[in-house]
């Protein structure tokens, strides 16, 4: 599987010999099959000459490592079956690379930004030129669409009394006044914490924000906009949050259990949100297993 | 109630489990009358698919009878119905697409964040199958709980026998859809790699919408042998070189689609092959997409490539070339199986659509283990397996007397 792959020099060279190794075996064991053997021959006739230094002068390009070159070269004049070894070590690596590397912090200049995305996807040097960025806060956002009209959308989110139908930790709601409401949040071992916030923003239809007020044990902004998706596909919801690391041990605690992954959390919060407007019910998986630890009532991960 | 299910490669068992329960408005619990084994059990037996875990009740492909619905429902106890394997919400922009099993609501928040990660995208649920898709309890047991009861299953009409209708649960609309990504034309030669019970559908599939001949190509003499019964030339492809032979009996052209009924686990001892099977046993590759691979290098230029065949993960040595040069339409998905259980309900009520010759053994749930080693193991003798929970427990699994192949 790939996340057994780690994104490491030493390991790619390792799953390279290991291919070749493992082709040369294949080759030495079974009758193959005679269009297979015309497949890897068209394969070898492919990859010759010119080409077969592009590939794999592009293969370095795109792991930016010279070590490519130097094992191509080794391995270039050597059989067919090292080659195909060589192409399937280099592909093993492709996605090893794909998804464990390092984005490179290019240098993006001193302009103002040109993309026409929201804040919460920039990165590197772009998020520090990010507007309305607070220092030691972080910033996490995602966006659904939901197959509804935006107005109703607005008036359900709009009742804080129901996030905790479809938010993960808030237990409750209590509504203080038309702006302020009290929440009281799961904690770690059965602990509760709460908070106290204010709707600082309110466009019927369009927008709602809030954020903590200042005695609250944990302090948090969270913003909520609905804009028309296109035509017949209802509405784009964007629910961004901001949470800055608070003071004291509950509070720490609490912040673990709402920041250990805030991207995953307003991603299900959302999900969950999405289902319920869409299909009047949230999806559980809840069902019999032969898992002696489980109810069939209640939803496994 | 008895299910089966799964603890690890090759160890599935039967075991006492708590009963389902009604858990949201919209569920119904379906006591199961029949169901069946499939090609995709054989990924899970064979642990090709990550995120099952021990414990988890299999089998996606049932029917039965209403026995309890939710507030929401719109099924009646003692109705009964033929529960398509994917489970669709109805309502989300997917649903409203008719893309059924890309459903973007039936995967719960907590499981849908691994698919996302893989693939980009969260993928729809359905039973039995994984906590990729879901982690919903499957079918091969007494009773299942089917979300969204309104608008998956199929109340299936007085007169109709279970093995008549039951495999419009997956196998027959997957073949169905298989044929149809083919974007048959008049005149078009149709080849079919895999006989197993998806290729023989997507080869009945294939004449319906109007394909001129199917070339079925697999390596079990019986399941070759089923195909040809339904009209299609037959190719062994342990006698012949298949891209030669292809070639040969399409003028040199090569065949107009081309449709994956095998999967990820092709067997064969070709060289690609093999190093497949040593990457995905060692997870440094996942599948094994061999026939894949072949069928690119058959399809005619401007040809059609139909995937219908389950893969999970990554391939290496993909010729991406021939697809590109070729000029080549790809279409592929697990099925949406909404938009053809009504349609092909009737085809089968107007016997225009075989559902039952190819059924070789019916057995008792209690039987499940040892009838997932046969289907494993002898898959020239294993065509079809239905499993049926009624069936006294000691009876013996009976070759069906529809169908006693002789030997080939
Ligand atoms: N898309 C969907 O929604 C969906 C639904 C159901 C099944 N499937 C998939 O369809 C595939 C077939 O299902 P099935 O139930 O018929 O499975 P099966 O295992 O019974 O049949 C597969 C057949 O392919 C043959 N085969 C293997 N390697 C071959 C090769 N190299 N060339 C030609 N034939 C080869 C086998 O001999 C076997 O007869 C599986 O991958 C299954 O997971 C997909
Ligand atoms: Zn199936
Ligand atoms: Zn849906």
């Amino acid at each position: 599987m790939a996340q057994e792959i780690k994104d490491n020099d030493e390991r790619d060279d390792a799953v390279v010999e290991n291919n070749r190794r493992e082709v040369e075996r294949a080759a030495s064991q079974g009758p193959d099959e005679i269009s297979d053997r015309e497949i890897e021959a068209r394969a070898k006739r492919a990859l010759d000459g010119d080409r077969e230094q592009g590939i794999r002068r592009s293969a370095a390009r795109d792991h930016d490592d010279r070590k490519y070159h130097d094992r191509g070269d080794r391995n270039g004049g050597g059989s067919n079956r090292a080659l195909i070894g060589l192409g399937l070590g280099l592909a093993t690596a492709g996605a090893a690379a794909f998804f464990f590397a390092k984005s490179r912090e290019d240098d993006i200049g001193d302009g103002p930004l040109l993309s026409d995305a929201p804040d919460h996807v920039l990165r590197g040097k772009a998020l520090q030129k990010a507007r309305n960025t607070e220092p030691g806060t972080a910033l996490v956002g995602r966006t659904v669409t939901v197959n509804k009209p935006k107005q109703e959308l607005y008036a359900v989110w709009r009742d804080f009394t129901r996030f905790p139908e479809f938010m993960d930790n808030v237990r409750q709601i209590t509504k203080i006044d038309e702006q302020r409401s009290e929440w009281l949040i799961e904690a770690p071992a059965g602990a509760t914490v709460q908070v106290r916030t204010r709707i600082v923003e309110d466009e019927p239809g369009n927008t709602i924000a809030w954020v903590s007020e200042p005695d609250s044990q944990i302090e948090t902004a969270g913003r909520v906009e609905f804009a028309d998706a296109p035509p017949g596909r209802g509405t784009y919801v964007r629910l961004v949050m901001r949470y800055t690391p608070p003071a004291g041990t509950l509070g720490r605690m609490v912040a673990k259990v709402m920041q250990r992954e805030p991207q995953v959390q307003a991603r299900r919060d959302l999900n969950r949100f999405k289902s319920l407007m869409e299909t009047g019910e949230i999806a559980t998986n809840a069902s019999p297993s032969g898992r002696k630890s489980e109810s069939p009532t209640e939803a496994r991960v | 109630m008895r299910a089966l299910t799964w603890h690890g490669r090759h160890d599935v068992r039967v075991d006492t489990v708590p009963d389902p329960e009604i858990v949201n408005p919209r569920d119904a619990i379906i006591k199961v009358t029949s169901t069946a084994i499939c090609g995709s059990d054989l990924h899970l037996y064979d642990a090709y698919i990550p995120t099952l875990r021990a414990g988890d009740v299999l089998g996606h492909e049932f029917m039965g009878e209403v026995v309890e619905v939710g507030s929401k429902s719109t099924l009646k106890k003692g109705q009964r119905v033929v529960v398509p394997f994917t489970i669709s919400c109805g309502q989300c922009f997917f649903c409203e697409k008719q893309q059924f099993s890309a459903c973007d609501n039936s995967n719960p928040a907590e499981t849908s964040d691994a698919s996302e990660a893989l693939m980009g995208h969260s993928m729809g649920a359905a039973f039995g199958y994984a906590h990729l898709t879901g982690g919903y309890a499957g079918g091969q047991a007494e009773y299942v709980r089917v979300p969204y009861s309104d608008v998956g299953p199929l109340v299936v009409p007085d007169g109709l026998e279970d093995d008549q209708v039951l495999f419009l649960s997956d196998i027959l609309p997957t073949g169905y859809q298989g044929a149809f990504n083919a974007d048959i034309e008049p005149g078009d030669t149709v080849a079919v790699w895999g006989c197993g019970p998806v290729g023989l559908f997507a080869i009945q599939s294939a004449f319906l919408l109007g394909a001129h001949r199917v070339i079925a190509i697999d390596h079990y003499p019986n399941r070759l042998k089923l195909a040809k019964e339904k009209g299609a030339d037959i190719l062994d492809y342990r006698e012949v070189n298949v891209l030669d032979a292809l070639k040969e009996m399409t003028g040199g052209i090569g065949p107009d689609a081309v449709i994956d009924c095998v999967g990820m686990e092709s067997h064969g001892m070709a060289i690609d092959n093999v190093v497949d099977t040593v990457k995905a046993h060692t997870f440094l590759g996942t599948d094994r997409p061999h026939a894949l691979r072949q069928m690119i290098i058959a399809c005619r230029k401007g040809g059609k490539v139909s995937i219908p065949g389950v893969y999970g993960g990554f391939v290496d040595k993909f010729p991406i070339g021939a697809l590109m040069e070729k000029g080549l339409q790809v279409k592929s998905g697990q099925t949406h199986m909404q938009r053809w259980m009504k349609p092909l309900l009737e085809h089968i009520q107007k016997g225009e659509i075989d559902t039952t010759w190819f059924i070789s053994h019916h057995a008792p749930l209690e039987q499940a283990a040892e009838m997932y080693r046969h289907w494993h193991d002898e898959q020239n003798t294993y065509t079809k397996i239905v499993l049926k929970p009624e069936m006294a427990k000691s009876a013996q699994s009976t070759p069906s007397a529809a169908r006693v192949i002789e030997p080939a």
